[in-house]
């Protein structure tokens, strides 16, 4: 008899049947999935929330009388609740859903920053941040004439603490860092920087792009103001994201699109702004995809990411040991605390080359720079290539990583 | 009189030779051998304005107008990227401006390589192709200015 008995025990053949896509194969070999840092894959419940939305419940919120408005008003609206809880935000009205975090930093770039920094003022971020938390600063300094500073790396890809505290002053205004890197794995620590900054009366926003998967988030124990979230690297649909925001700082920002939904009353002569979260959630927001983020997050907390950890952690030691063994390879990140990110390099073999003949053998890795190009001049390389792993994979899979990419360097040199 | 191959006979061959490989691997090993085959763009070539960039690997590539026909060197630091562009040298390197405008280069998709063509954005393959075409009509606008 089955039963799935998920929260007790972590089954990881029964947590493969819940992802359909795991089935097919990859040039007639069996997918191994390893680019989870980029896109983890959908579990059934995911896929089944996408669908009966349009199914059964389909209409635009806030607004019909209708009993599919209201239907649907409740789900996504259910949706902000689940993620309120999530990451323990202290009020439902601090999440804002976005496109993604790209959209999330670039929210509180075009509002906060851009009201309330001036010329000298200073952004600090650190040498491992995604393009997406390094163009939207530029752009605003480029405006109000702050300047960025850069947290330098050290080898393992930590950060060099040290040169972060000689870097805040009284200057700085804003904190903006990677929670975890998705280029190394390495699992900052942002409670340092969090209380640290709020101590020299700067603002911290993080990118919880590759974190929110792995760790335990709670917003109030971080105190961090400013939190960003993709819902297609939790296990959920593409397209849909979260800004969290201290109450009180996103109730004096000014909004960042303006449109329907966001206002209060609109007259030729003056609009005021509907209150929060709706003030930042411009226009028709995508219904669909919020709803089945909700089931993302319910099969996630189901399963445990407690457990899930464990698992992963296994994996990514697993892998390291093996990657480590081959001769030639160089892990790029060795930092103490990881999520499960194993960067390497091989010694006179492009990166590209190693990721189509490990394509070929069904197994999808990520090379190239990973949207971390300071990063990778900073270890004097154009690129890497990445096995991210998440609740689905295995010491097999692994396996099957470690003879094709065995099979590959021998070609290659 | 030999017959001079055409663009397209070069490209029956290529198909012909890629139909003799029934897994991926074999056509890999096959383009990697290719590549490493490649003979080297001496140092001097490989600068920024020879450039072709892709997001992930680099081609440089040169090309020369000799006797009416465009002649094309290049080199890549990836080596499955180089054996790609082996072969497109194979099929278009000695041939007029306007044979090289009009070739279609159908065998890429034929050996099963479209995909390499296709990722415009993790290599240079694409931009090459475009690189040698350009390359093709700017020496087919001088010989028109020049007659
Ligand atoms: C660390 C990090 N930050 C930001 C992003 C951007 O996320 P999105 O493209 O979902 O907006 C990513 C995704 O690749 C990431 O890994």
């Amino acid at each position: 008899m089955h039963t799935t008995s998920l929260h007790i025990a972590f089954d990881v053949e029964q947590i493969r049947r819940h992802f359909p896509i795991l089935n097919r194969l990859v040039k007639e070999k069996p997918l191994v999935y390893f680019d989870n840092a980029a896109t983890s894959q959908k579990p059934i419940e995911v896929i089944e929330a996408l669908s009966n939305y349009y199914k059964f419940y389909n209409a635009n919120i806030h607004r019909g009388i209708h009993s599919l408005a209201e239907e649907a008003t409740a789900a996504y609206e259910a949706t902000r609740d689940t993620v309120q809880q999530f990451i323990n935000a202290a009020h439902r009205e601090e999440i804002i859903f976005t496109r993604g975090v790209t959209e999330s930093i670039n929210l509180v770039a075009y509002t906060w920053a851009r009201t309330n920094l001036k010329a000298g003022d200073e952004i600090i971020i650190t040498g491992m941040e995604h393009h997406s938390n390094i163009v939207p600063w530029q752009m605003i300094a480029e405006i109000t004439g702050a300047k960025l500073k850069v947290i330098p790396v050290d080898d393992n890809g930590e950060l060099i603490m040290e040169e972060f505290h000689k870097l805040l002053n009284e200057k700085t205004k804003l904190v903006s860092v990677v929670h975890a890197s998705n280029s190394l794995g390495t699992i900052n620590p942002v409670k340092e920087i969090i209380d640290a900054s709020h101590k020299a009366g700067a603002m911290v926003m993080l990118d919880g792009a590759q974190s929110t998967v792995h760790l335990d988030i709670d917003v109030q124990e971080l105190d961090c103001d400013f939190f960003a979230i993709s819902s297609h690297k939790v296990y959920g649909p593409t397209g849909i994201g979260v800004l969290y925001g201290k109450k009180a700082l996103l109730e004096a920002m000014p909004p960042f699109m303006g449109g329907g939904e966001m206002i209060k009353e609109v007259t030729f002569e003056k609009t005021t702004w509907n209150e929060l979260p709706y003030k930042f959630e411009a226009g028709t927001p995508n219904i669909a995809d919020t709803v089945a983020f909700k089931a993302a997050i319910d099969f996630l907390n189901k399963i445990g990411k407690k457990q899930i950890r464990h698992h992963e952690d296994e994996l990514l030691q697993y892998a390291t040991a093996e990657l480590e063994a081959i001769n030639g390879l160089r892990m790029i990140g060795k930092a103490k605390h990881k999520v499960s990110v194993a960067s390497f390099i091989v010694e006179g073999v492009h990166p590209q080359d190693l990721g189509i003949l490990l394509d070929n053998q069904g197994v999808a890795v990520r090379t190239g720079h990973h949207c971390t190009q300071p990063l990778m001049n900073r270890f004097g390389i154009s690129g890497t290539v990445r096995a991210s792993f998440a609740m689905y994979n295995t010491k097999d899979e692994i396996d099957v990583m470690i003879m094709a990419l065995k099979k590959a360097i021998k070609l290659l040199r | 009189m030999t017959q001079i191959k055409t663009i397209q006979d070069t490209e029956e061959e290529i198909i012909d030779e890629f139909s003799l490989f029934d897994s991926w691997d074999e056509k890999y090993e096959y383009i990697i051998d290719m590549g490493k085959k490649l003979k080297p763009l001496e140092d001097e070539y490989k600068k920024e304005g020879n450039k072709i960039k892709g997001c992930q690997s680099t081609v440089w590539m040169v090309s020369e107008f000799k006797d009416g026909k465009v002649f094309y060197r290049a080199e890549s630091d990836a080596v499955i990227v180089k054996g790609l562009v082996s072969m497109l040298i194979r099929v278009l390197s000695g041939h007029t401006p306007k044979e090289i405008l009009d070739a279609k280069l159908e065998f890429i998709d034929k050996i099963g390589m479209k995909q390499h063509l296709a990722q415009t954005r993790s290599n240079g393959l694409l931009a090459m192709v475009k690189q040698m075409k350009l390359d093709a009509s700017v020496y087919s606008a001088q010989q028109i200015t020049k007659n």
